[in-house]
């Protein structure tokens, strides 16, 4: 094992940034839970690679926190893709832009 | 002595009673209100009389009491009962319960008869307390109260405008005396510190041993001004014939016999405070007067107005025997012209009463036969009232007036002034009488006259007894009446009736006296069948002085050019200080207060409601411009999210460096 | 080496598969690329000593909420795409900086700390029955917690995902 920390860190890093990109560019709701759950994943890594790279690896907590982290991603997409459907069929669209019943 | 001074108080509280009693009855209850004044009166006149019959033995004697204090000192009032008080006290009710009485038959018609015995039975108490006072403030409250009596009787009538008119002229005008009255009041008790009369030798008229009489010219003159605006000498003594707008019972009373005498009496009670110099002051307007009233009574055609002018010439009188002889001289002309005066007025009334409320003496004429007792008892007047010798009172009493003024010190014109006052007053008391009962009745009321109910008669009878009586008092013969007021024993003597001081004087006056009748009842006996609109034979002989007397001398002319007009532009400028000055400093201060209210109300308004408004606008503008910022993009709200986080990450990790 | 090559090699398809999921026109093949970078995830995963982890994230990523988001797509029409709308919101220009950002900050953060160039400890074991251990006695407490939100989820998933009656539905704003 030889590649350093910093290299896992950028790659979250860069999973994030394109995650979040993604989100703010594209138009489709999907595709905006899509890139949230690419950047849930960017954050999973970064806990993961930190726990390997720890003085104490057997107290296990990043893993831990990372189990309990995929379980709750898990619940929140499947709300959230639960809306988007709901949403879909009362206005025919999945399009985010057309959503905004709540300005202010 | 004593018991009568404990309810010496009696005299003047009784009739004030009545006529407080009298001013709560309604005015059906005439005989009521008449029986309670009456009754009254009578009381009064019963305790005069004991007070006189104590007096008879006894001097002086006082009953003092405390009125209010203020700081150290205290205002003291109090009665007194002593010869002048007493005689005075006797006369007033008697000649008041006579009047009173003949008011019964002379008011009987009239609707507002309770309302007259209640002013009447005011006046009786309050003159009675001003005779009897023993402190110069006691008795200058007692002078209003006379005052404001004369006031409501005279105006009686008060819907007619000239009695209206009347009542207030006399008013304001003994007004203008009595402010002398008080600023001498005032000096005097500057000078003394009491106004108590006698008290134990502290009072302002005892004789303090120390420092002798408080006598001062000054303060004489200013308490004579009072007698002058109250007893009508010359210059205040308009009011007096305008008086005779009231009923003639109270012309009577008031107006002859007792409220003018006041004056007379006020001077003779206050008699140890004259200086010799007041003293000339008040004998030489009285001659005066005596002459200017006795020559404008010689013009008048109203039969009440010629007693009034004969009233103000024998006030005259009065003031002049007080000035030249003393107490005694003129306190006898006062007590015999009380009784001639009064009966005079009440034939005058009973005259009218017949002549159906005729007053112009052209207009009757024959009414001797018509009213026998009536034309006896006014005959008997008329010839005391001129100074018929020996049976008549005012013989005997103007006599001493006219024996006091030739022995006088001072000038003898006063004494030529009185001869020539006899001789005119002869003179138009003929005219009258010759006037009004001799000759044929000039009218159809006249024609139709008739005599009064005995109510009025009787006391004319007993009038006219007094008239000739009261003379008999006074003789040079028997002087008990001088004797009564000064002390002393009076002894009867025959033969000072001839004495030499006075009988060139007596022969004088009577010589005068019958010139004058003879020479009036010739001119206006003998020409009593003449129409009544004919002019007078002395207008015929001397047109422009007849005018000059019949129109008074233009006095009241010259009063209202002069004084009133005077008054009445400094009342209008007055007016115009507080209308338009202080009016309209008061405005101005409105305004003001107005100008700084619109100004507040534009400065909230403008002011506090614009930045109130303006602050909550910039709230709400600010509000919706933020809110803007939230158009329901969940993108937008991501992006800002992403752009905090990383701002966060510079501040937390290079912002430190 | 081996080690790095693996590294990159697995990094290259995460990154390629993120950067197609989030570009391309096509819904489907966007969530298809999805499930490849979790894969590559899974992989590193593995690499990093974290065994459990890793298979979970297969089992779960790939194997649930992939075929989750492709069923959304489905339902929701994504899968055939008119040519005349964007694909990309209005304000995607704001959005692409926002994001490139956020990679300089963190990477600028990364490569601040020297101590971040460490190696790797030796000898890391992650034994299925430590994790089972730990699972039940110090995490009891998130764990039954999560399996609560779970339930949950499941239950709010189904309510909102219910067909409504016919008759509310022409009343609906």
């Amino acid at each position: 094992m030889t590649t350093p920390l910093a290299n896992y860190l950028i790659l979250a890093a860069l999973l994030f940034g394109i995650g979040l990109a993604g989100a703010l560019a594209r138009r489709s709701a999907v595709l905006v839970l899509i890139g949230l759950e690419l950047m849930l994943n960017a954050a999973n890594l970064n806990f993961i690679a930190f726990w390997r790279f720890s003085p104490h690896p057997e107290m296990l907590t990043g893993l831990m926190f990372v189990l309990f982290s995929i379980a709750i991603a898990a619940a929140e997409v499947a709300l959230g893709l639960a809306l988007v459907i709901a949403i879909y069929r009362h206005r025919r669209t999945a399009q985010l832009d057309r959503f905004d019943s709540l300005k202010g | 002595m004593e018991s009568i001074l404990k309810y010496l108080w009696l005299i003047p509280t009784a009739p004030l009673l009545a006529a407080g009693v009298g001013a709560l009855l309604p005015r059906r209850l005439r005989r009521l209100s008449a029986g309670l004044a009456i009754g009254a009166i009578s009381i009064s006149f019963l305790l005069s009389c004991a007070a006189f019959l104590a007096t008879l033995h006894s001097g002086r004697a006082t009953s003092n009491f405390r009125w209010f204090d203020f700081g150290t000192t205290s205002v003291q009032l109090g009665w007194v009962l002593d010869p002048l008080g007493a005689i005075m006290a006797v006369m007033v009710s008697f000649v008041s319960l006579l009047i009173f009485i003949y008011s019964l038959g002379y008011m009987a018609r009239e609707e507002n008869f309770t309302r007259f015995f209640c002013f009447l039975a005011l006046f009786a108490a309050a003159m009675l307390g001003l005779v009897l006072a023993n402190s110069l403030l006691l008795f200058f409250m007692c002078w209003e109260l006379v005052g404001l009596a004369s006031y409501l009787l005279i105006g009686f009538w008060f819907q007619k405008p000239s009695a209206a008119a009347a009542a207030k002229k006399a008013f304001i005008v003994t007004r203008i005396g009595d402010l002398g009255f008080l600023v001498g009041m005032l000096l005097l008790y500057a000078k003394t510190g009491t106004l108590l009369f006698y008290d134990n030798g502290n009072g302002c008229l005892d004789p303090t041993a120390a420092a002798g009489l408080v006598a001062s010219t000054a303060i004489a003159l200013l308490i004579f001004c009072g007698a002058v605006g109250k007893s009508g000498q010359i210059p205040l003594h308009v009011w007096l014939p305008d008086a005779m707008e009231g009923p003639t019972p109270v012309s009577a009373l008031i107006h002859a016999a007792t409220m003018v005498a006041a004056g007379v009496f006020l001077i003779a009670r206050v008699y140890p405070l004259m200086t010799p110099d007041a003293l000339q002051v008040v004998t030489w307007v009285g001659a005066l007067t005596a002459v200017f009233a006795a020559s404008i009574a010689v013009a008048q055609n109203d039969i009440k107005r010629i007693l009034a002018y004969s009233t103000v010439s024998q006030l005259g009188y009065m003031m002049m025997g007080l000035g030249a002889g003393g107490i005694a001289v003129g306190m006898f002309h006062l007590m015999t012209h009380a009784f001639f005066k009064a009966l005079l007025f009440l034939g005058a009334g009973s005259v009218i009463h017949g002549c159906h409320e005729e007053q112009d003496i052209r207009k009757m004429g024959g009414l001797r036969t018509r009213l026998p007792v009536t034309f006896a008892t006014y005959a008997v007047g008329m010839m005391a009232l001129c100074g018929v010798p020996l049976f008549f009172s005012g013989f005997w009493s103007k006599d001493a007036i006219l024996d006091a003024a030739h022995h006088w010190s001072g000038s003898q014109v006063p004494f030529y002034l009185g001869l020539c006052g006899a001789f005119l007053t002869a003179f138009y008391m003929t005219r009258q009488v010759c006037r009004v009962f001799f000759g044929k009745p000039t009218t159809a009321e006249a024609e139709h006259a008739h005599e009064s109910p005995p109510v009025m008669t009787i006391p004319l009878v007993i009038l006219a007894a007094l008239a000739v009586l009261a003379g008999f008092f006074g003789t040079p013969a028997w002087p008990w009446f001088q004797n009564y007021l000064e002390g002393g024993r009076a002894g009867f003597d025959l033969s000072n009736l001839m004495n030499e001081h006075q009988l060139p004087v007596m022969l004088l006056s009577t010589l005068l006296v019958t010139a004058a009748i003879v020479w009036s009842g010739w001119i206006y006996g003998r020409a009593a069948a003449r129409p009544a609109r004919e002019t007078d034979p002395l207008e015929v002989a001397q047109p422009t002085i007849f005018a000059w007397l019949q129109n008074k001398f233009y006095v009241d002319e010259f009063y209202d050019a002069t004084v009133v007009r005077l008054t009445v532009a400094f009342a209008k400028f007055s007016d115009w200080l507080d209308r338009v000055f202080l009016g309209g400093l008061i405005k101005a201060v409105c305004v003001l207060a107005l100008v700084l209210a619109w100004l507040d109300r534009a400065m909230d308004e403008a002011v506090v409601n614009e930045s109130f408004d303006a602050g909550a606008e910039t709230v709400r503008a600010s509000g919706r411009s933020v809110s803007r910022l939230q158009n329901g993009q969940v993108q937008r709200y991501l992006r800002i999210i992403g752009v905090a986080f990383c701002g966060l990450l510079i501040l937390l990790l290079w912002g430190s460096t | 080496m081996l080690n790095e090559i693996v590294f990159l090699l697995c990094a290259a398809v995460t990154l390629v598969g993120a950067v197609a999921a989030m570009m391309l026109r096509n819904l489907v093949h966007c969530a298809l690329c999805a499930a490849g970078a979790f894969a590559g995830l899974a992989a590193i995963y593995l690499q990093l000593d974290a065994e459990f982890v890793g298979f979970a994230q297969i089992l779960i990523y790939v194997g649930a909420i992939a075929i989750l988001i492709v069923f959304a797509v489905l339902l929701t029409q994504g899968g055939d795409i008119q040519p005349t709308t964007a694909s990309t919101s209005p304000s995607w220009w704001m959005g692409l900086p926002v994001g490139a950002l956020v990679v300089a900050c963190l990477i600028g953060s990364i490569m601040a700390s020297p101590r971040l160039l460490r190696l790797p400890t030796q000898n890391v074991h992650a034994p299925v029955k430590q994790i089972g251990e730990r699972l039940m006695n110090q995490f009891v407490m998130p764990l039954e917690t999560v399996g609560l939100l779970l339930t949950a989820a499941l239950l709010g998933a189904v309510v909102i995902g219910l067909r409504e009656p016919r008759k509310s539905e022409s009343n609906a704003p």
